[in-house]
């Protein structure tokens, strides 16, 4: 009757450990594919428009960026519904453009500086009033060059 | 008897695989870059300016836009769509002096292509939105007359010309090249658009 009762001893058997590679790859891809870059939280609305006749930005670090558009529907209760202009993570008005120039250039290598360009990411449906304000300022800034970031598509068709 | 209890499954080559896949994602991942129409503003005016000079009626090419994004394109009302062959119509007319102009020499149109000027009045209610078509129908209207003249010069179109210049991967003896292509091409169909302050009304 030996033949039955081999294996008696007590202790539990070692968890095979060779799944684990693969939970956590499994994590891996899924932040992987759900990433997006992004260096600053948008607080308003941007719906960019679009046109095919578009440069790419390359050197990302010779970039500034300024948003402007509606606050989201989160900031709406305080700041209300009209445009506003966005700098770094808050809200600014057209009079700190200029400081935030002169900011966005002292962190720069000071050989850097005459090829920093301003990036306009401005939702679609903001009026010119608000731009040609913010250009005004950029112009005293002396940041003349400028690039209204939009999608690519056709600009007649989607207007 | 057989022994019954399964192998252990060798997991050693498993960072092997994890290696060669983070390898992988790290040499193909690009990050998105953005993309838009670069423009150059004008310097803040001083006082004491010696008055701007007096441009001819027939070399300027203006557009209004209302704050009803309505087009008036030389006092007429315009659909947009109609705005690139109007502006490529005005800027190759070559009345005078112009071998590579293909227009209609019209005496009321603009002499040169050099001398042609594109004037853009927005209002302050204009959307932004159909300020970037407007824009984006002038730069094609220039890119169409450059690609046109780059292509029975060089063989290659200038949207062409200046993605190989601005690539990265480009030789530097290559961007020598290319380099006085894009500017001559640049010579005979200059970007003058001229931007005015947006009106209040």
């Amino acid at each position: 009757m030996s033949k039955f009762n081999k294996k008696k001893s007590g202790d539990l058997p070692a968890i095979s450990t060779a799944s684990l590679p693969d939970i956590v790859f499994m994590l891996l891809f899924f932040f992987m594919v759900a990433t997006t870059m992004r260096e600053t939280t948008l607080m308003v609305k941007n719906n960019l428009p679009t046109a095919n006749q578009v440069e790419k930005l390359d050197k990302k670090d010779l970039i500034m960026y300024i948003y402007a558009g509606e606050p989201v529907d989160r900031y709406q209760g305080t700041y209300g519904t009209s445009a506003k202009i966005q700098l770094n993570d808050k809200f600014a008005d057209v009079g700190e453009i200029q400081d935030f120039i002169y900011q966005e250039r002292a962190s720069k290598r000071e050989e850097l500086v005459p090829f920093l360009t301003t990036a306009l990411k401005v939702d679609g449906d903001s009026k010119m009033g608000l731009i040609s304000d913010i250009k005004q300022e950029l112009r005293k800034a002396n940041a003349l060059k400028i690039n209204y970031v939009t999608k690519s598509g056709d600009a007649v068709k989607m207007n | 008897m057989a022994k019954r209890s399964a192998p252990e499954v060798n997991a050693g080559s498993m960072a092997d695989i994890a290696f060669l896949l983070l390898i992988f994602f790290l040499v193909t991942t690009t990050i998105e870059t953005d993309s838009g129409i670069s423009r150059k503003l004008p310097p803040e005016q001083e006082e004491n300016q010696p008055p701007p000079p007096v441009i001819k009626e027939r070399n300027l090419f203006t557009v209004i836009v209302n704050s009803n994004d309505e087009l008036l394109v030389e006092d007429k009302v315009m659909e947009l769509k109609d705005l690139r062959a109007a502006a490529v119509a005005f800027l190759d007319n070559g009345a005078e002096d112009c071998s590579y102009c293909q227009g209609a020499k019209d005496p009321s149109s603009s002499v040169n292509p050099t001398k042609a000027i594109i004037s853009l009045v927005n209002n302050r209610g204009t959307s932004y939105k159909r300020y970037i078509a407007v824009q984006n129908e002038l730069v094609a209207a220039y890119n169409e007359l450059r690609d046109r003249v780059a292509t029975s010069q060089y063989g290659e179109s200038f949207t062409s010309l200046e993605a190989r210049y601005n690539d990265p991967r480009t030789t530097q003896e290559n961007k020598d090249k290319l380099k006085p292509k894009i500017e001559a091409i640049q010579e005979l169909y200059p970007e003058k658009l001229s931007e005015a302050e947006p009106k209040k009304s």
